[in-house]
C-alpha cells in the first residue's frame, strides 16, 4: 500500500508540472503579440514597452520566464499585470468562498441523490425509473449560469425570498445571513448532479438487492430497513463515493466559475473569469494551477481510497 | 465474455463492456444493430425527442425564410423605428433602453434586443451557429478520440504510454477553465496552423476548443475497447492472413468501434452546445456581433430585469436542444446496449 502511495503522488507531482507548463505555453505563445503592448495600452512609445518588457522579464527566453513564474507563485510573489494586486493573497481570499460553495452544494447533491435513489429502488417501477431519468436528464441539459440568473431574479429579487446575490462573511454578518445567501447557489449548482447521483444509485441497489448475501441477511431475520441500510446501501455507495470524490474535485478545481460569476459570490472562479477579459496571465495561470491540483488530488485520492478496499488495483 | 459468445458473432460482440455481463444472443436472422433498432423503435420519447432535434435543425436552416417575413437580418438595428401591436404604435427600443417584448407577429415575433435586433431572427441565425459549433466539434472530438484511442490500444508500448499521459495531463485541466483560457487567447490574434489562419472573431476557434477539451471523454473507453478487441481471434485471423496494422485498423476495428461512437455522438454533440454556451457567457466563445445561443444569453442575463424575455427564450431553446440529444442519446445507448454505463462528465 506505501509503494502504491508513493506513486500514485509523484504521478500527481509530473502531471501537476505539465499542466503548469502547458498553461505557460498557452498564453506566452498562442496569443500572437507581446504582453508589453498590450500593458502599455494603445499610445505607447517604443521605448515604453521595452521598459515594461525589461521590468516583467519579458525579454527573457521562455524557460527562463517559465522558472521565475513558478518561483513567484510558490513564494507568493506573483502580481497581476494590470491591478500590480497579488494574485496569492486573492486567491486565498476567494478561498473561503469556493469552498463553501463547493462543499454545501456536494453535500447536497450527495444527500438528496442518495435519498432519492433509494427510495426510488425500494419503490422500484416504472415511475420512479421515469422520475430519476427525467431529473437525470434535466441536470445534464441545463446551461448553469441560465438557471442561476432565473433564479437569483426570480426567486431573489423579485420574492424577495433570498439576497440576490453577493456573499456574506460569518464573522461579520452571522452564520444565518450567510445560509441565505448561500441556499440558492447550492441548490442552483447541486440540480446538475442530484439526478445522475440518483439514477446511478438507484441502478446500483436494483443490481445487489438479488445479490446472495442480502438473500442471507434476509433469511437470518434482519429487520427489511437494517438489510437495505447496512447490507445494500453499503455496497452501492462505493462507487458512488467515487463518482463524488471525482465531481467534487471539478467543482472546486473551476467547475463552479459559472455559478460564482452569476451568483458574484467573489470566489476564485470568478476571479478568474474577471482576470481573463485582460488576458491577465498571472491570476490566469495561478487560479489553473490551482484547480487542477484539486482535480488531481481527489482523483489520488479516490485511487487510493479505492485501492485500501480493493487489493487488486493495488498489485495491478 | 465468454469464448462461445466471441465465436458466434465475432465481428458484433457486445460494446461497452458491462463487466462479463453478455448480450443475450440475439435471434437467429437478426443482427445485433437491427435488434438495436428495434429496441429504439420501441422507445417513444426517444423518438420524439430524436425527431425535436431534427425539427430544430430544419428550423435553424430556414432562418433566411423567416428573416424574409421578418424584413431584416439578424445584425440589423431598429433602434428607432416604431411598430404596430394590437392596433397601438409602440417603439421597438423605449429612450430608457428598454427593449419591445414578444409581439407574436411577422416583425419581432420574439421581441427585440437592446440594439433593436429581431430577437426571432437572431434565434435561428443563433441555433445555426450553436448547432454548427456542436456538431462539428462532436466530430471533431469523435476524429481525435478514435484516432488516440486506437492507437494507443492497438500499439500499446511507447505508443500507449505517451497518449496515455497526455490524456492523464488534460484530464486534469479543468476543462472550463482550459477552454475560456484558450477562448480568450486565440479571439486576440487568431490561430495559424501551417497554410491555414483562422482570424480571431471565427467560429471555428470555438469549435477547435471544444472538440479538443472534450477528447478525454471518449478517448479512454475506445482505448480499452481496443485493448480488449485486439486479442480477439478475429483479429489474429486478420493478421495471420497478412493484414498490415492499417487495414487492421480501419476494416476489423473501427467497424467494431461503430457503435461505440454513435451511442457518444449524441452526448457530445449535447455537451459541445453546453459548453459554448459557457465559454460565450464567459467572453470566449462565439464573438459579437455574431449570434449564438451562449453569446444571446449572456446579453439577456444583464439585462434580466428589464427585459426577461432576452433570457428565457434562448434559454429554452438551448435546454429544449440539449434535452432532446440526451433522450434520444439515452434511448440509442439503452437500444444499443441496455446495460451499459456511459457517462459524460461536465
Amino acid at each position: 500500500m506505501g509503494r502504491f502511495i508513493i506513486r500514485r503522488v509523484v504521478g500527481m507531482l509530473v502531471v501537476m508540472f505539465a499542466v503548469s507548463v502547458l498553461t505557460f505555453l498557452i498564453f506566452n505563445v498562442i496569443p500572437n503579440g507581446n504582453p508589453a503592448d498590450r500593458m502599455a495600452g494603445k499610445n505607447s512609445t517604443p521605448v515604453q514597452i521595452a521598459a515594461i518588457e525589461k521590468e516583467w522579464g519579458f525579454d527573457k527566453s521562455l524557460p527562463v520566464q517559465y522558472v521565475t513564474t513558478m518561483e513567484k507563485v510558490f513564494t507568493g510573489d506573483l502580481v497581476s499585470y494590470y491591478t500590480q494586486t497579488d494574485v496569492v493573497e486573492e486567491i486565498i481570499r476567494g478561498v473561503p468562498r469556493t469552498f463553501a460553495l463547493a462543499i454545501g452544494a456536494a453535500l447536497l447533491w450527495f444527500a438528496m441523490g442518495t435519498a432519492l435513489g433509494l427510495y426510488t429502488a425500494i419503490r422500484s417501477g416504472r415511475w420512479s425509473d421515469t422520475l430519476v431519468t427525467v431529473l437525470a436528464l434535466i441536470g445534464v441539459s441545463m446551461p448553469v449560469f441560465w438557471l442561476g440568473a432565473l433564479a437569483s431574479y426570480y426567486l431573489g429579487f423579485k420574492l424577495g425570498l433570498f439576497p440576490n446575490g453577493g456573499y456574506s462573511e460569518i464573522g461579520r454578518d452571522g452564520l444565518w445571513e450567510w445560509v441565505k445567501h448561500m441556499i440558492l447557489p447550492w441548490c442552483v449548482l447541486a440540480t446538475l448532479f442530484i439526478g445522475v447521483y440518483s439514477r446511478v444509485l438507484r441502478s446500483n441497489v436494483l443490481d445487489t438487492i438479488n445479490d446472495d448475501y442480502v438473500r442471507t441477511a434476509r433469511a437470518k431475520g434482519l429487520s427489511e430497513r437494517r438489510v437495505m441500510i447496512h447490507h445494500v446501501l453499503r455496497n452501492s455507495l462505493i462507487p458512488i463515493v467515487t463518482l463524488w470524490g471525482l465531481d467534487f474535485g471539478a467543482v472546486l478545481g473551476g467547475g463552479a466559475i459559472l455559478t460564482e460569476t452569476v451568483f458574484d459570490l467573489q470566489g476564485v472562479g470568478q476571479y478568474f473569469a474577471e482576470s481573463i477579459d485582460t488576458l491577465d496571465v498571472p491570476p490566469v495561470l495561478a487560479v489553473t494551477l490551482f484547480g487542477a491540483f484539486f482535480i488531481v488530488l481527489l482523483n489520488t485520492l479516490v485511487d487510493i481510497v479505492y485501492a485500501a478496499l480493493d487489493p487488486r488495483i493495488r498489485l495491478s | 465474455m465468454s469464448i462461445a459468445d466471441s465465436s458466434v458473432q465475432p465481428d458484433l460482440s457486445p460494446v461497452l463492456d458491462d463487466g462479463g455481463q453478455a448480450e443475450a444472443a440475439p435471434a437467429p436472422g437478426i443482427s445485433p444493430w437491427e435488434l438495436a433498432v428495434r429496441r429504439l423503435k420501441r422507445n417513444k420519447p426517444a423518438l420524439i425527442f430524436g425527431a425535436l432535434f431534427f425539427l430544430l435543425g430544419a428550423l435553424a436552416l430556414a432562418a433566411p425564410l423567416w428573416a424574409q417575413v421578418a424584413d431584416t437580418t439578424p445584425a440589423k438595428n431598429h433602434l428607432s423605428d416604431t411598430i404596430v401591436v394590437n392596433g397601438k404604435s409602440e417603439q421597438v427600443v423605449t429612450f430608457d433602453g428598454v427593449p419591445i417584448g414578444p409581439t407574436f407577429q411577422k416583425k419581432f415575433f420574439l421581441g427585440a434586443d437592446s440594439n433593436g435586433r429581431d430577437v426571432a431572427v437572431r434565434l435561428l441565425y443563433g441555433a445555426r451557429n450553436s448547432l454548427f459549433i456542436g456538431i462539428t466539434a462532436g466530430i471533431i472530438t469523435a476524429f481525435l478520440a478514435v484516432l488516440l484511442g486506437t492507437l494507443a490500444g492497438y500499439f500499446r508500448g511507447w505508443t500507449d504510454a505517451i497518449i496515455s499521459r497526455s490524456l492523464d495531463v488534460m484530464w486534469a485541466f479543468p476543462v472550463l477553465l482550459l477552454g475560456v483560457a484558450l477562448g480568450v487567447s486565440l479571439a486576440l490574434g487568431g490561430l495559424q496552423i501551417g497554410p491555414l489562419s483562422i482570424s480571431g472573431n471565427s467560429k471555428w476557434i470555438p469549435t477547435l476548443i471544444i472538440g479538443v477539451v472534450s477528447v478525454v471523454y471518449l478517448a479512454r473507453p475506445i482505448r480499452g475497447q481496443v485493448l480488449s478487441l485486439r486479442e480477439k481471434e478475429f483479429i489474429e485471423a486478420a493478421r495471420a492472413h497478412g493484414a498490415g496494422p492499417l487495414k487492421i485498423m480501419f476494416t476489423e476495428l473501427l467497424p467494431n468501434l461503430a457503435s461505440t461512437i454513435l451511442v457518444f455522438f449524441p452526448l457530445l454533440v449535447a455537451n459541445a452546445i453546453l459548453l459554448e454556451a459557457a465559454l460565450s457567457f464567459l467572453g470566449a466563445g462565439v464573438q459579437p456581433p455574431e449570434p449564438s445561443w451562449g453569446t444571446m444569453l449572456a446579453n439577456g442575463v444583464e439585462l434580466l430585469s428589464t427585459a426577461p424575455h432576452l433570457t428565457i427564450v434562448p434559454g429554452l431553446m438551448l435546454v429544449l436542444t440539449v434535452l432532446a440529444l440526451n433522450v434520444f442519446g439515452d434511448g440509442v445507448r439503452d437500444a444499443r446496449d441496455p446495460r451499459a454505463k456511459v457517462r459524460l462528465e461536465h
